[in-house]
């Protein structure tokens, strides 16, 4: 074995590799329960990914045949309904684990300097990853998929001038069709899992080059032994890939329950009205996305002032865009000193909660008519409205609120809690 | 192209989702048991007897569902099927679309997916309220779904119903009820456990991976309880050095 590694190592630095990124890539040794949901999304892409190649291997991307080879999966394939139960569940899965790992970054300034690209290739993850889930759910050809990739792609014709063609573009067609279905198959089984796999790849040399963050926000370098290795720092393996394996399994109850148990998750994963084919001439009644886009669909419909030049629609386009794009400049918008929210002040933490319970009260909102009562008082639209201004203030206030905040003194090494 | 765009348009302006939302009929609930058998066998011969003839259920396989409710093949072939079908064959109509079209003005839609679409509740409703109106060209209506081309198919076991309409305080039309003007083969009691055997078939027909996978999700989670066990043992074994 070690004749045979010496015979790679002369070729292909394998050992170099293991050593650098596993062996001995020294990682804090405090992190906490934030910490799981990295490698749960890897986890989470090999899942797709694999319970994807089982699947187009049955599925039909034709506008005439796409349904009902959905519905043979389910039926008339071995294990058929396994797999794609996998998949529809691991869609929403991903994005559980990849908002609460946003989440953490935002919990303990991992965005922060030197960590600014990784946050930016994690952002475009967070980018490709949703238009990944977008093309994904037109492939069942339901008619909640026909009538929201309708209403999503539509939503380039407000750009103005070239908004139509645009749209036409994308669509290869004037309304969505069988040219749309062919075209975003391609797209979700070829371009964007590429992509995003090179992204991922990205997202990790860009991490062990400046090292992770912990829930101190406390650099661990700036304390080494005699040989160079950080003190508070553990190798990476095989200390957190057991534990990250603990966490994997913790994560698989749950992900196998909901596979089992309740595929459909009260119709939050599975929609019941994608279970009837696409129909264009039966518009649901409410057209909804599902629940990982709903806080952006909310401020997209949030904005309803007509009296906008170029009309409420573009601003409300405008308004979703921007509310992804504030995220990217997290970086450069916080001036805090510290890193982590156990040594910043009431400022941020008060902002941080805010933040939070606006995003959710968002995100539920997005599922419902934005006419309706289901708050209290207020119809759901101006709900919507006063969440999404705070939604903008959590990020435009930042520089201010961050450099003002009383925040306390760093620790100098890590408090191991 | 205009016009698709101003409709997307008017979809996502709030105010045009006004009413979208609309007034539902009360739907009852239905008690649903897929390890009930004998109801599931009682429902498929229901189905096939009377909602195979128009609709079809073209995802299911005659073979799986002999299979799955433990139906003889023989039996499902002399009694189910229809002489010209093979047991492996899909669950198609009788009737023809074009027919359809020109009796009903629209082609009944394919009830494989049904209760995932609607609901169980909905269905098990539905066949309880048609009722007659002489308005409609069928001369029959039903409360969860106004002025639906179907007509009653099972009448002869239900009766004929009456709906009965109150004004209430704001001068609408309220549905009060329904009164049964023509006796039937079946009583109530007896036509309601009939549709609900005719839905906990149709519960099945939507998912027929849902007869077997709550047992296997049961030992998959019971595997994986054990091996979040082992993992935590296996974590703690390897950290006992870093605390």
């Amino acid at each position: 074995m070690a004749k045979f590694m010496e015979w790679v190592d002369a070729r292909f630095p394998a050992t170099k590799v293991w050593q650098e990124h596993m062996a001995e890539y020294y990682a804090p040794k405090n992190f906490n329960f934030w910490y799981y949901f990295g490698s749960l999304a890897i986890l989470v892409l090999v899942i797709q990914i694999v319970t994807g190649i089982f699947l187009t291997m049955h599925y039909k991307p034709d506008s005439q045949l796409a349904f009902a080879s959905v519905e043979y999966i389910m039926r008339d394939v071995p294990w058929g309904w396994f797999i794609r139960y996998m998949h529809s569940t691991g869609a929403s899965m991903f994005f559980v684990v990849v908002y609460m790992h946003m989440f953490r970054g935002l919990l303990y300034g991992s965005f922060k300097g030197p960590r600014e690209l990784v946050w930016l290739i994690g952002m475009v993850i967070f980018v490709a990853l949703m238009a990944e889930a977008f093309m994904g759910y037109l492939l069942p050809w339901g008619n909640m998929s026909y009538w929201g990739a309708q209403v999503i792609i539509s939503l380039f014709g407000a750009i103005p001038v070239i908004g139509d063609g645009l749209a036409e573009w994308i669509r290869g067609d004037f309304v969505v069709s069988d040219a749309t279905l062919n075209r975003f198959f391609a797209f979700h089984v070829i371009l964007l899992p590429l992509l995003l796999v090179l992204l991922v790849y990205l997202h990790i040399v860009a991490l062990h080059k400046v090292g992770s963050n912990n829930p101190d926000g406390v650099d661990i370098k700036k304390h080494k032994d005699d040989q160079g290795r950080p003190l508070d720092g553990i190798p990476f393996h095989p200390y957190y890939t057991v534990k990250d394996l603990f966490g994997v399994m913790v994560f698989l109850v749950l992900y196998f329950g909901i596979v089992f148990f309740v595929p459909e998750f009260g119709g939050w994963f599975l929609e019941k009205d994608n279970f009837a084919p696409a129909d264009i001439l039966q518009t649901p009644p409410d057209i909804v996305p599902l629940w990982y886009f709903t806080p952006f669909y909310s401020i997209l419909r949030a904005v309803t002032w007509e009296w906008l030049p170029g009309g409420a629609k573009l601003w409300g386009v405008m308004a979703m865009g921007a509310s992804i794009a504030m995220l990217f400049l997290l970086p450069w918008l916080d001036r805090a000193r510290v890193r982590s929210i156990r040594y910043r002040g009431w400022m941020y933490k008060t902002a941080l909660t805010i933040f939070v319970i606006a995003f959710v009260i968002l995100g539920y909102l997005g599922t419902k008519n934005p006419t309706r009562i289901d708050l209290f008082a207020f119809p759901n639209v101006y709900w919507a409205q006063i969440c999404m201004i705070l939604y903008f203030l959590f990020f435009l206030l930042m520089p201010w609120y961050t450099s003002r905040d009383a925040t306390k003194p760093e620790p100098d090494r890590v408090t191991d809690k | 192209m205009r016009k698709a765009l101003a409709v997307f348009l008017f979809l996502l302006s709030p105010v045009a989702a006004h009413g979208a939302g609309g007034e539902t009929a009360h739907l009852d609930k239905v008690h649903i048991d897929l390890n009930d058998m004998a109801s599931l066998q009682r429902g498929a011969r229901i189905f096939v007897n009377f909602c195979l003839s128009c609709h079809s259920a073209s995802y299911m396989r005659y073979e799986r569902m002999a299979a799955d409710l433990g139906i003889d093949e023989q039996i499902v072939q002399s009694d189910l099927m229809f002489a010209s079908d093979k047991i492996g064959d899909l669950m198609t109509a009788t009737m023809s679309r074009e027919d359809a079209k020109q009796w009903f003005g629209t082609a009944p839609p394919d009830l494989s997916l049904m209760a995932r679409s609607k609901g169980a509740d909905y269905i098990y409703t539905y066949m309880r309220s048609f009722y007659l109106d002489e308005s409609t060209p069928s001369g029959w209506n039903n409360t969860v779904f106004p002025n639906v081309a179907m007509p009653h198919a099972m009448y002869e076991w239900q009766g004929n119903q009456k709906a009965i309409f109150v004004t209430d305080d704001s001068g609408n039309k309220v549905f009060d009820g329904f009164e049964l003007v023509k006796e039937a083969k079946l009583t109530p009691e007896e036509y309601d456990a009939a549709m609900r055997d005719l839905t906990n078939f149709m519960v099945y027909l939507a998912e027929p991976a849902k007869l077997s996978r709550y047992t296997i999700g049961f030992w998959v989670t019971v595997f994986l309880l054990i091996m979040v066990a082992l993992t935590y043992a296996l974590k703690k074994e390897f950290w006992r050095d870093v605390h």
